[in-house]
């Protein structure tokens, strides 16, 4: 008998636990890079996200369907690796049984985690991952129905900076040195040698290392030996300064251009005068006139003393298109959620205008190229597809 | 050729760096056949301490070295006296596993102070020499010179001194050597000061030359110099030495005539080749047990 109380109580206790999540609180799903290779980007991602939420519940929280709910984060680390983001996708979806998830923003994570909330049909929406592979399914290449990004895609990115080296810096002879065991790294240098080509241009040299190497003389002197007239350089933030300032001091004066992965502010410290004058892709830009922006600008520097980067806007352009899409659905279910996100258009983001068509879900914007200049990110011109 | 000699400075450089690491390994080696795995993360601490000393307090370059050396040889002593120390006597097997521990503790210490990559500020203006198309930095010269100053002086140490003589002595028989009135646990403990302050200074020479540092930054280049040490010879000083320009020359060799890519696969390929040939590394001699 005692045993048949005790079962009793723990069932309570587990009913209890089961009720607390309430019927006015929705649960919502961060993962981001917190630790590993690139914490800058994981807490930028968390930043906004938290003033996303912060802003909707100060507000009385989301109408769905004629009712208020209140929005509850559940953040999560993927400490940049693949393994990681997948369990904390899981652990998001099992355990906190989470309504969508934000995230990871790498897509070395983004795409194991995609595949997860792809079969537990939860909607995923990735801010940052620029690799084909987190919104379409490899082996069958067909779009993932919930699986969704902010940002536009690396072919995209890859052709339009190789357009504009061969425009804009009227260089026909590029070199390429970039991280092989990034993915996303990978697929930018070679669309971008591939439209390069196409395009009438010659690659030097395509040089690679593999991550956490800080010796890059010996790849930098093979590039100078072939005499390119700008080098591409779609390598993280971290990287960056290094390669730069190796470049210099093997004499190497031409342009250099980076993509996406530039666009972290601790660049421009880790930097300092070596970056001047160099472009890079970007999905974002604080001093952009568009709508929203200072606004956004603002309320990020009040209460994290920084300018947002790439990653807090692409994450609060996430969160966005979430509440938008929740608002247009009637009631607070995965399924209905996803169907509303594919019919949103013209969304007025922070990154630009964001429109997604119907069974993809890769979005339709613009490619902003920023120039470093006087020690800032600075605008320098938007690129429209 | 200017392109040839530029690529050999580079050789130089890198090895030069392999070489102070390795040293690290193979002193510990030598005294208590034991690979001290924690030493690429007390190299990335010397790093560290180069970035303290020289971002946050401003000091010139001659005070930034001592302090980066004296911390990390202070490390490499407490290290040695509170988690090697009370498994000295105990299967070799428990002392690799407890040295595997230290390094992922140092690692996740220091990575929980401060898990961003930091910058670390210039200690010494760079100045380029260009001789017809050949640049030479004057950090590169820095690194080189004193990692050769500092080869030279261990290798007197070592050779010349009492201090040195116990150490080889105490190489070839840890049991007998206290009998003859040799202070061991002080031996052993200036033994890691050594290797561990190498490993600080090589730290770093390596956040002037790379100025990106980042708590993961020993892993790797510690597993290199670990293999450096291995190809020289392990516990043979000389050899450690050799065996850092060694794997310097192959990387740079297999980098200059083959894609990039191919860089590490193809110099462990050759590394394991010469150890199928030379199983005690080039200068290391086989340990025969007396029954």
């Amino acid at each position: 008998m005692p045993r048949l109380y005790g079962s009793a109580l723990i069932l309570a206790l587990l009913l209890l636990g089961c009720t607390k999540a309430d019927e006015n609180t929705i649960q919502i799903g961060v993962i981001a890079e917190l630790t590993g290779d690139i914490p800058a980007v994981g807490a930028s991602c968390k930043n906004a996200a938290e003033m996303a939420v912060k802003a909707v519940n100060t507000a009385g929280g989301i109408d769905i369907g004629g009712k208020k709910y209140t929005i509850k984060l559940q953040v999560e680390d993927s400490a940049g690796r693949a393994e990681q983001a997948a369990s904390a996708a899981q652990k998001l979806i099992t355990r906190d049984k989470v309504i969508a998830v934000i995230g990871p923003n790498a897509s070395s994570g983004a795409i194991p985690a995609s595949e997860i909330a792809e079969t537990s049909k939860v909607p995923m929406i990735s801010p940052w991952s620029t690799n084909p592979k987190t919104t379409i399914d490899p082996r069958t290449g067909k779009q993932k129905s919930y699986v969704f990004r902010a940002c536009y895609m690396d072919s995209f990115q890859g052709s339009v900076l190789a357009a504009f080296a061969m425009g804009h810096l009227k260089a026909k002879r590029a070199a390429t040195l970039y991280d092989v065991t990034s993915e996303v790294l990978k697929g930018q240098a070679e669309v971008f040698k591939r439209t390069l080509e196409e395009k009438g241009g010659t690659i030097t040299g395509v040089e690679t290392y593999t991550a956490g190497n800080k010796d890059f003389t010996v790849q930098m002197t093979k590039i100078k030996n072939d005499n390119p007239e700008l080098i591409f350089l779609p390598t993280y933030y971290s990287d960056v300064p290094l390669q730069v300032r190796q470049a210099k001091m093997l004499g190497i004066e031409v342009p250099i251009l980076g993509s996406d992965a530039w666009g972290s502010h601790d660049l421009l410290a880790l930097c300092g005068k070596d970056c001047e004058g160099y472009f890079f892709s970007s999905h974002f830009s604080a001093n952009s006139t568009a709508p929203g922006v200072k606004k956004f600008v603002d309320d990020y520097k009040a209460i994290y003393g920084s300018i947002p980067d790439d990653v807090a806007a692409l994450t609060y352009d996430s969160f966005g298109i979430l509440f938008e899409a929740m608002k247009k659905s009637a009631k607070p279910a995965s399924e209905d959620i996803k169907n509303a996100i594919q019919k949103i258009t013209g969304f007025q983001g922070v990154t630009g205008n964001i429109t997604f068509h119907e069974g993809s879900g890769d979005p339709e914007k613009s490619v902003v190229i920023l120039q470093i200049k006087d020690g800032e990110f600075k605008w320098f011109a938007d690129i429209k597809p | 050729m200017a392109y040839i000699s530029q690529q050999l400075l580079n050789m130089l450089q890198l090895g030069s760096i392999y070489a102070v690491i390795a040293l690290g390994y193979t002193m510990v080696y030598g005294v208590l056949s034991l690979i001290n795995f924690a030493h690429g993360d007390i190299f990335m601490v010397g790093a560290f301490l180069c970035f303290i000393a020289a971002g946050k307090l401003h000091m010139p370059f001659v005070p930034v070295i001592l302090v980066a050396v004296a911390g990390t040889a202070l490390l490499g002593v407490g290290v040695e006296r509170f988690a090697y120390r009370p498994l000295r006597d105990a299967p070799k097997v428990s002392a690799i596993i407890t040295a595997l521990g230290v390094g992922v503790f140092i690692e996740n210490f220091t990575l929980a102070l401060s898990p961003y990559p930091r910058h670390v500020p210039e200690i010494l203006p760079v100045v380029n020499w260009n001789f017809s198309g050949l640049t030479v930095s004057s950090i590169q010269v820095l690194i080189v010179a004193l990692s050769i100053g500092l080869m030279v002086v261990l290798d007197f140490i070592v050779r010349k001194t009492s201090y040195g003589m116990a150490m080889r002595a105490l190489s070839w028989d840890i049991k007998t050597l206290p009998l003859m009135g040799v202070p061991v646990n002080t031996i052993v403990a200036l033994t890691f000061a050594i290797g561990a302050g190498f490993g600080g200074a090589a730290g770093t020479m390596y956040a002037m030359a790379f100025p990106v540092i980042d708590p993961y930054m020993g892993i790797m280049i510690g597993w290199k110099a670990f293999i450096a040490a291995v190809v020289g010879g392990i516990g043979n000083i000389r050899g450690a030495m050799l065996g850092g320009y060694i794997l310097g020359a192959v990387e740079t060799l297999a980098t200059v005539a083959l894609p990039s890519t191919y860089r590490d696969f193809v110099a462990f390929t050759l590394l394991l080749i010469l150890l199928v040939f030379r199983p005690n590394g080039i200068l290391g001699v086989p340990k025969t047990i007396k029954v």
